[in-house]
Formats: structure tokens, sequence, C-alpha cells
């Protein structure tokens, strides 16, 4: 495959943020293709948007709200906890987050 | 019974004019799934157990839903109550979802009978279903040759008669892409049409929710059932009114505006490509339709910014595995997946979202700004799915910008948020299907049906004979 010129993505740095584990083979396979990629969405630079609104949706829709009150489409406790075997007093178990010092 | 040459109006027929059972027909896919899947691989998990004791609850049932009998297949990126969902992925393995999109249970309340789950790209990143988790699906008319990505096993069971429709998705061309590699009808409705509830997010600002069939009279048929608000997708257009998708269909095209937009044909086509789409034009022509020459002049920049914002989304997404819930953790993402979501997670971090994000989001806006002013000009345009016709497995899986580019011409649909109808126009030198696809206006689905069904008449391609 093409070898990428300029290095653009830290990618030590991006795994922890997206919380993933690369080996260091994928790092390097992963160094070449996005910057491969990154160089090539490089050409946006060319074109003018100072003026120009960004659109995060198409259909013009706004506000879109209902009623606050209960759905029937809501999963019971037992449904929510079927597709995990790590659970405890009917709860999820999760690594801890916050140490205690 | 030849399941690949039946449509849903002929099995419905059938059934009025007692030709055959339900019983009989569910067996007669089921009978085929087991002869050809093992090879073809469109399906990941085969439900035959409850095809058949819902085909033998409507045997000798009058005919109600407009979908009555009918066998199908599911994308695996449709949640399903009960039945293993895996989005392709070792992620999902063995997920038994404990509800079912919207779409799903639209169409089994029309009648519809699910004969399974069909194979596609992990998470619905790819071009040529070469990143599933569970193998490759082949291309039914070429075994060496790739059907199309992402919904890989939803045409290729469409195409080789495992189901008589299939539902997909499409974010970038995921149902047009591979209904053009298979012989195939590939409807990518508007954004807002139909309910995403129940259907695994890729990129929300893109995806949309359509389906595979054998002709453009049955893919209007299933919109009529999918379509419209359920009150769980707050990006739906909200009106209850109940439309009628084969209304304009018969109808004929004289005079039509069709455009075709420069920039799509001037250069990397392929000479059959190419050839395919003149010929088409000029049936078009023959039917009474007006060809147009229209600009459309920030194609160039579609794949910049769909890779931008289509792959920020994905890594939001996909954030959500993290195998507490349900699951495996992230170590068992794929490697597009991966590549996705550190691609997504750069662009979107500290010091880079105005460089990409916002920029692609502004880039977004002229290109919308594009269709929006050669639909004052025209009433559809018309353009090749793909530069090229299918391509050999393994030809472009190392080189990941290469492949993208293969979606230059579908993304745009998606970025603009207009629907995309892919439709059969011809085949190869060495006989492997290529497609065109109509765009309209938003909401515009009927009279790409009408377009659609009118060239299908004259060309008849799904009549096509293909030798398994």
């Amino acid at each position: 495959m093409r070898k990428a010129s300029i290095t653009y993505i830290d990618t030590h740095h991006t795994a922890k943020l997206a919380n993933l584990t690369l080996t260091d083979a994928e790092h390097e396979e992963m160094q070449n293709q996005l910057d491969d990629v990154i160089g090539y969405i490089k050409k946006l630079n060319t074109v003018e948007t100072s003026d120009i609104e960004p659109t995060a949706q198409v259909t013009g829709l706004k506000n879109v709200t209902r009623e606050d009150t209960a759905m029937d489409a809501c999963l019971t406790q037992d449904e929510a906890l079927s597709g995990t075997d790590k659970k405890h007093n009917g709860l999820f178990v999760v690594d801890k987050l916050v140490d205690t010092q | 019974m030849d399941t690949s040459k039946l449509t849903i109006t002929d099995i419905i027929n059938g059934y009025k004019e007692n030709k055959f059972s339900v019983s009989d027909i569910v067996s007669s896919y089921l009978d085929r799934i087991e002869k050809l899947n093992s090879t073809l691989n469109a399906y990941i998990t085969i439900d035959k157990e409850n095809a058949l004791k819902k085909a033998k609850e409507l045997d000798g049932q009058e005919v109600k839903g407009s979908l009555h009998g009918v066998p199908f297949g599911i994308k695996d990126m449709f949640l399903t109550k009960g039945v293993k969902t895996t989005a392709a992925s070792n992620v999902l393995r063995d997920y038994i979802p404990e509800y079912s999109a919207t779409a799903v249970t639209r169409i089994e309340e029309a009648g519809g009978i699910s004969l399974g789950k069909l194979n596609h790209d992990a998470w619905a990143h790819g071009s040529s279903g070469e990143n599933s988790d569970f193998g490759n699906t082949l291309n039914p008319w070429n075994k060496d040759y790739v059907p199309g990505g992402s919904s890989s096993g939803s045409g290729t069971a469409v195409a080789a008669g495992l189901g008589a429709f299939a539902t997909g998705t499409d974010t970038g061309g995921s149902i047009r892409l591979p209904a053009s590699f298979t012989n195939t009808v590939g409807l990518k409705p508007t954004y807002g049409l139909v309910s995403r509830y129940g259907v695994i997010a890729m990129a929300s600002s893109l995806d949309t929710i359509g389906h595979f069939t054998r002709t453009v009279q049955d893919s209007a048929k299933i919109l009529s059932v999918t379509a419209g608000p359920d009150g769980m997708d707050s990006t739906l257009r909200q009106s209850s009114e109940k439309v009628n998708y084969e209304s304009l269909i018969g109808k004929d095209i004289k005079g039509l505006k069709i455009g075709v937009p420069m920039e799509y044909v001037a250069e990397g086509l392929s000479n059959d490509v190419k050839e395919t789409f003149e010929k088409s034009l000029e049936v078009l022509e023959g039917l009474g339709a007006k060809i147009v020459e229209v600009s459309l002049p920030h194609t160039e920049e579609g794949i910049a910014v769909y890779y931008v914002l289509m792959s920020s989304e994905v890594s939001s997404n996909l954030a959500r595995y993290d195998g507490i819930r349900y699951g495996s953790d992230r170590s068992h993402f794929g490697k597009e997946a991966k590549r996705r979501i550190m691609l997504g997670t750069y662009t979107l971090s500290s010091g880079y979202y105005d460089a990409y994000y916002k920029k692609a989001m502004q880039v977004r806006t002229l290109l919308k700004e594009d269709f929006d002013k050669a639909f004052e000009k025209v009433d559809v345009l018309v353009s090749p799915v793909s530069p090229t016709q299918p391509w050999k497995f393994g030809e472009k899986i190392s080189d990941p910008l290469a492949m993208y580019l293969s979606d230059a011409l579908t993304v745009t649909v998606n970025l603009a948020g207009i629907p995309g109808l892919s439709v059969p126009a011809g085949f190869s030198a060495n006989n492997l299907p290529i497609g065109i696809q109509f765009m309209g206006p938003h909401f515009s689905e009927e009279l790409l049906f009408q377009v659609g069904h009118a060239f299908e008449s004259e060309t008849k391609h799904y009549e096509r004979t293909l030798n398994l």
C-alpha cells in the first residue's frame, strides 16, 4: 500500500481517548493507513467556507418533544440484565472508576 | 419451485389463487437456503423453526396483510426479539435482544415471515462484505467476486432466491452498492422516513433503513409498510398520513426531466459501467424522458466530508460497546471498526474539531445546496451506483482509501439526506451486474418508483437467469 508522507495522528493518544488497546503492529499499520486517509481528507481545506452554516441534519426538524409521561416500551429489570453474567443484586457490575485516595 | 424467480406479487397472487400454501413457499425458500447457504454464506442465523411455525399458522387463512406469508431475510443490524443479533461482529457474537426493531415488527405485522439474519460488513462498515467477522458472503453471479457492502448478505439472498426480499441499512451506499452488484433493486429512503428504532446505530446523521427486492413494485410495497413515525425515533417526519408508495407505478415518464450529474460521469468510470449507463440513458429517452446535463460542483469533496462525519459519529455510537451491559469488551472489535473509531476520535478530539468535523459539516451544506439547485432544473437525477463493476475478493482489502473511494457516487445522497433507488441496468462483459441509481428531492420516493418501474418494465434485467 501507499506509505503516507506526513504524520498527522498520534495513535497512542487517540487509542487512549477511544478506550482501545492496540498491539504494536496495529499501531504501525493504523499510523500508515490513517495518515493516508487524513491526508486525503485535508482536501476540504481548499473549499472556502467562512460564511457557510454547518449542516448537522437535513430535514429541518426542530425541538421534537413528547408528553413527559411513562411509555409502555420499557424493559423490565430482568430483561435489561439479560445480556450479561456480570450482575449483583439486580444491578450491573462495573469496574471501579474513582480511587479512594 | 425456483424461488429465485418469485416476486412478492407472484407469491401473494399464488396464495389468492390457491396455487400453493404458505408452508409450501416457506419450505421452498428454506430448502434453497439449506442447499446454497453453506457456499454463499448469506445467512448468519437461519430461523427455520419459527418460520415453519408461522407459515403453518397462516396456512388456509385469507390473505390480509400486504406481505402475507412472504419470506424475507433481516440484515443482522436489526434487533430481533429472542433471535441472536450480531452486527456481524465478535463483540455481539452471542447477543440476544429483548425487543425488535420497528421495521421488523411492521413487516411481521403485515404478514412477513423471517427466515433469519443476514451477513454484512461488521457494524455496516465496508463496501465489499469482507469486513464481516462471520466470513465473506459470495456474489451468486460469480463466486470469486464481492457482492458489495455493507449489506452483502441482503443482496446475495434476494438475487439467489434465499428470501423474497431483505432489509438493509444505508449510511453511505450500503444498500445501493450491493443491489447494483447483485442485479437486485435497492431502496435508500429519505432520511427521516423509516424508523431506526431497534437498528444498531452507525452514523446517526446519515443512517437510513431500506430494503432489497427483485422488482421496483415490490420495493414500493415494502416501503408502504415500513414508512412513517412510530413515536420512538424523533428524527422522523411527523406525518400520520399513510402513503401508498405504489400509486405512481405504471404511469409513463413522458416529458419528465432527468438530470445527469456531469461530475459523476466525467471520469473514473470503467468502460463497462460507462457503456451500460449510456445505454440506460437511451432507454429513458426512448420512454419519453428528457435527459439534461446538470452540475453538482462539490461532488469531488463528497468522500472527504463523508469519512469525517461518518467516522466521528461511529466513534461516538460505538463508545457504548464496553462489555458491561451486553456483548464482549472492546478488544473484540475488528480492524475496520478500530480504524473508524480511531479516525473519528481523532477528528473530534480537542484542537481538531473545527478543522475536521465543523469544516466537513460546512462543506456538507454546500453539497446539499448543489442538489437543491439541481432539483430546480430537473425532476430526478440518474447516475451509475458504482464507478466499477464488482471486484475480486482481496483486491482492495489492504488499502482502506481505495475501498473508501468506491463509495464516491453513493455517499452524496446520504449527505444531502435525499432518497436513492438502485435498479439493475445490465451486465459487464464478464457477466457481472451493473446498476444505476435514481435520486430525487426529499420524500420523492413515489416519483423514484415511477421512473424505476418504467425503466425496469422496458429492460427486464430481473428476469435474467442465475445459474447456481
